[in-house]
């Protein structure tokens, strides 16, 4: 029997680019999943998004995605997709990368992108680790955790994420676990019709690297822990929202307008467009 | 819009030229980080995009800088940054993405004394090796080197075409004498400013492959948002886009076509001045404002009776090899004055091929003066 089966989000993939190369009980899978499913829901013309990705195991996204799209050097995603953005404000541009690409490598852009209120979607597929490398510890792996590099349990304080988008000036910030699927897809739906810049952490399993130093146990036993540990609160503190092995405070924290740098770029622009003849 | 073209005479800033030959090859968006003594064609910059329509952004560093032009590059609009030594030495990284994603933009480099934070507000020509070698890999470059305020604006229009034509990242490598002294500039007409655009996609998007070159080895370039729905990557890749991390052949396709696509072309690249070098027995080879000065040189050694003659590098990268080579034959020495402590001077020592150079190298505040390098022709004789 010959039946061909299509995945019915199959068009929203690039042909020729799947198999991924993500380990079996990855999270990546999911996120990939949220977002083109968001795209659907949303009926977004695919021809108006491009996709931007760093570095790192979740930086593969862009290829797999069939939009326009960029897999740029480490923790540059962010300045990458400011310069597309800035060129073509009518493309919907998406920055999908890892916690270590963004907020090590790449902090600076981060924090100056928010600030700016640059109209960007950015999404962080936190897994607490360097996957791609082998397992490093990185900007948000938790205190004591062990890694090929803390083999003695980390001493660094980890990043809390959405605190950081916070205080950056982010207009949308939240986190969910790829266990939240459908939040998680609303989330995004609601990032893409921001104006200015939005920020998602999506928690998800390195269950290959980060679950097997850590005795974390199976992918399904990964996720199961991702159930029991998140707590819902929305609107709460950024500040508060910790994320530690016993508890992820998961939520939509902020949710505010301000104006997009592009809207106050194309005013500044019209005030400067003099007529010939009025010139200096 | 006469505002995108300033047609006319002005007395004009090397920097402000720069930034004047950006706007009317094109250019329509800047990213840069302040840095002494190239923050002036930023500030033109910041002043001039808006009034044509342009987009022009301060970033957090030169880092960002460089990767937000490719980005507004990949979405089809000429772009620039400049910068100086210590914010080029960041933009290297984005150089090779420049590279391995046939990025046309135009990265303009003022240079001033390194190394390090150096000497920020005095000349320096210190920075030549590292626009060819500063970023990892096998790669190609064009630098170009302006020796007047004139070629500040002329090169910069060049720059632009060179990088549409050859789909590369084009370095303007000028020193901070030309870039801060202020000189004559004639702007043509509109009409007569010659513009390259990039080549577009001749089929639809399904049968697009966006690395797929043409017979001069560059291929067609789609812009975002226009349905092709394409992929690019600094990982290696083969025609289609897709990675290739694992196969040797591949490797070697894609880094010798890139490679190939400037060496091949070299010919048709390299733009080099040749003044009183017919009868020539002495040739200086200088670039940049050190070139002015071996101008001078070489008419008070001709009052003198030597013969001596200028062979001028406006292409520093690709190399003139042959050019040099050809006058090495001629001549029985080669003076190579430059504003650093050597780097020049080994592309000529390996391309005069026995015929013996003079290396006369110069640090710090001052350019060369002509009878310094009178002098050193006179001890080449």
């Amino acid at each position: 029997m010959s039946m061909k089966l299509r995945h019915p989000l199959q068009s929203f993939l690039r042909k020729g680019m799947i198999p991924h190369i993500w380990c079996k009980g990855c999270g990546n899978g999911i996120i990939l999943n949220c977002f083109v499913k968001a795209l659907d829901e949303l009926n977004i013309d695919l021809n108006n998004v491009v996709v931007v990705s760093g570095i790192g195991c979740i930086g593969r996204i862009s290829g797999y995605t069939n939009t326009d799209s960029f897999h740029t050097t480490h923790g540059r995603s962010i300045a990458f997709a400011t310069g597309v953005k800035l060129a073509k404000p009518e493309l919907k541009v998406a920055v999908i990368s890892g916690d270590g690409d963004l907020f090590a490598i790449g902090g600076n852009h981060f924090i100056h992108a928010a600030r700016r209120n640059m109209d960007i979607q950015v999404i962080c597929a936190n897994n607490f680790n360097y996957g791609m490398t082998g397992g490093q510890h990185g900007p948000t792996t938790p205190l004591e955790a062990l890694a090929p590099t803390t083999p003695y349990g980390n001493i660094e304080h980890p990043f809390n994420l959405v605190h950081l988008a916070a205080g950056s000036g982010a207009v949308y910030v939240a986190r969910w676990t790829v266990f939240h699927v459908r939040r998680l897809i609303e989330s995004i739906k609601k990032a893409l019709q921001k104006e200015g810049f939005s920020f998602i952490e999506a928690v998800t399993p390195c269950t290959e690297i980060y679950g097997r130093y850590n005795k974390m146990g199976t992918a399904v036993d990964m996720m199961k822990w991702l159930k029991e540990v998140s707590e819902i609160r929305h609107h709460y503190e950024p500040v508060k929202a910790e994320i530690t092995p016993s508890k992820i405070i998961v939520g939509e924290f902020v949710d505010i307008e301000k104006p997009g740098y592009n809207r106050l770029l194309r005013e500044m622009i019209a005030k400067a467009q003099v007529k010939e003849g009025e010139y200096r | 819009m006469g505002l995108e073209v300033l047609t006319g005479t002005h007395f004009w800033q090397g920097d402000v030229a720069c930034a004047e030959g950006a706007i009317a090859a094109g250019c329509r968006f800047f990213a840069g980080y302040p840095i002494t003594p190239a923050t002036e064609i930023a500030e033109r910059m910041a002043q001039r995009l808006p009034e044509v329509g342009g987009v022009y952004i301060q970033m957090e560093d030169e880092l960002a800088s460089l990767t937000a032009v490719i980005g507004a590059s990949y979405a089809c609009v000429k772009s620039m940054t400049a910068t100086s030594g210590p914010g080029f030495s960041l933009m290297v990284e984005n150089i090779g993405l420049a590279f391995m994603t046939e990025t046309p933009c135009v990265i303009v480099n003022i240079m001033r004394g390194g190394p390090s934070t150096g000497q920020p507000t005095m000349p320096g020509q210190q920075d030549v090796m590292q626009a060819k070698w500063g970023s990892h890999g096998d790669y190609e470059i064009i630098a170009l080197s302006p020796s007047s305020v004139q070629e500040m604006f002329d090169l910069t229009i060049e720059a632009f075409n060179l990088a549409e034509k050859y789909r590369i990242p084009v370095i303007m490598l000028a020193d901070e004498i030309v870039a801060h002294m202020w000189e004559r500039v004639t702007i043509p007409a509109r009409e007569a400013i010659r513009i390259v655009n990039r080549k577009k996609p001749r089929v639809p998007p399904e049968k697009y492959k966006p690395f797929s070159p043409d017979e001069d080895l560059v291929p067609p370039m789609a812009c975002f948002g226009e349905g092709y729905r394409f992929y690019a990557t600094g990982l290696t890749h083969d025609e289609t886009g897709r990675p290739q991390t694992l196969s040797a052949a591949a490797q070697q396709k894609l880094v010798q076509r890139l490679c190939d696509k400037i060496r091949r072309n070299a010919d048709k690249i390299v733009k080099v001045e040749k003044i009183m070098l017919e009868d020539a027995q002495i040739a200086v080879v200088a670039y940049g404002i050190t070139s002015r000065g071996a101008l001078s040189a070489i008419r008070k050694a001709r009052e003198q009776g030597i013969k001596a003659g200028l062979l001028r590098l406006i292409t520093l990268w690709p190399f003139p090899d042959w050019q040099i080579s050809q006058i090495a034959e001629q001549v029985d020495a080669i003076v190579v004055p430059e504003m650093n402590y050597g780097q020049i001077v080994r592309e000529v020592e390996r391309t005069a091929k026995g015929t013996p150079v003079f290396f006369l190298p110069k640090l710090g505040e001052e350019p060369h003066r002509p009878s310094e390098i009178l002098d050193t022709i006179k001890r080449a004789r």
